[in-house]
């Protein structure tokens, strides 16, 4: 199993799919990479040599923002809008939607699994 | 959407003059403003204002970080104060 940048192993798939596992790495991106590297996207990932591994990850490293280092420019971020106490900063510190959706109902994602309250009138109650 | 390129930030007129004269006097007396929707811009930094929160006046200190901002999104201008309680409601 090749091993490009770190712990990221993308097994037996077509290269422009199994690049998409590291993170910050889409179809957009692994068709680029392919291309600037003269590597065929449908060939397996497997069928890689040291060499093209080598050079898949030191382009990956050089050119863009991946893994750790995308992570840490996220997290930095959301970090300032918490900081500089803006609006959005504080939809972040509080857990729910920044960008204006409904919170009445769903915005599961960012409230997390559902917490029964007592004496809340149901949904068909609300009709 | 954001805003086109071509025109430039949107600084209301008004509160870019009281900026101005406040950098030439060299004052850091608070400005109050309605302007909730004026881009922060680099010359506001160090400046405390008062943004009008719909009932009144927040203070906002602007630091670098704050710039390209807008004035209102430092004064919320909804304040929750938890849901009601059926039972104390009935009484």
């Amino acid at each position: 199993m090749p091993r490009v940048i770190g712990v990221d192993i993308p097994p037996r798939k077509r290269l422009d799919i199994s690049l998409t596992y590291i993170y910050g790495v889409g179809r957009s991106v692994a068709s680029k990479i392919c291309g600037q590297l003269g590597l065929d996207p449908g060939m397996h990932a497997g069928d890689l040599n040291e060499e093209q591994v080598q050079k898949l990850a030191t382009t990956l490293q050089k050119e863009f923002v991946v893994e750790g280092a995308l992570r840490r420019e996220i997290a930095s971020a959301i970090g300032r809008l918490r900081d500089i106490g803006c609006y959005r900063g504080l939809r972040h510190r509080r857990g729910l939607p920044v960008r204006g959706q409904r919170t009445r109902t769903n915005a599961r994602t960012r409230k997390g699994p559902k917490r029964t309250v007592a004496g809340k009138k149901s949904v068909k109650g609300m009709k | 959407m954001g805003r086109s390129i071509k025109k430039g930030p949107y600084i209301d007129p008004k509160l870019a003059k009281k900026v101005e004269q406040a950098n030439s006097a060299g004052s850091k007396n608070p400005i109050t403003t309605w302007a909730r929707a004026s881009m922060i811009s680099p010359d506001m930094i160090g400046h405390t204002f008062m943004v009008h929160d719909g009932r009144r006046h927040i203070k906002v200190y602007v630091t670098e970080d704050m710039v390209g901002h807008k004035l209102g999104e430092f004064a919320p201008s909804r304040q929750f104060r938890g849901h009601t309680n059926k039972k104390e409601a009935r009484r």
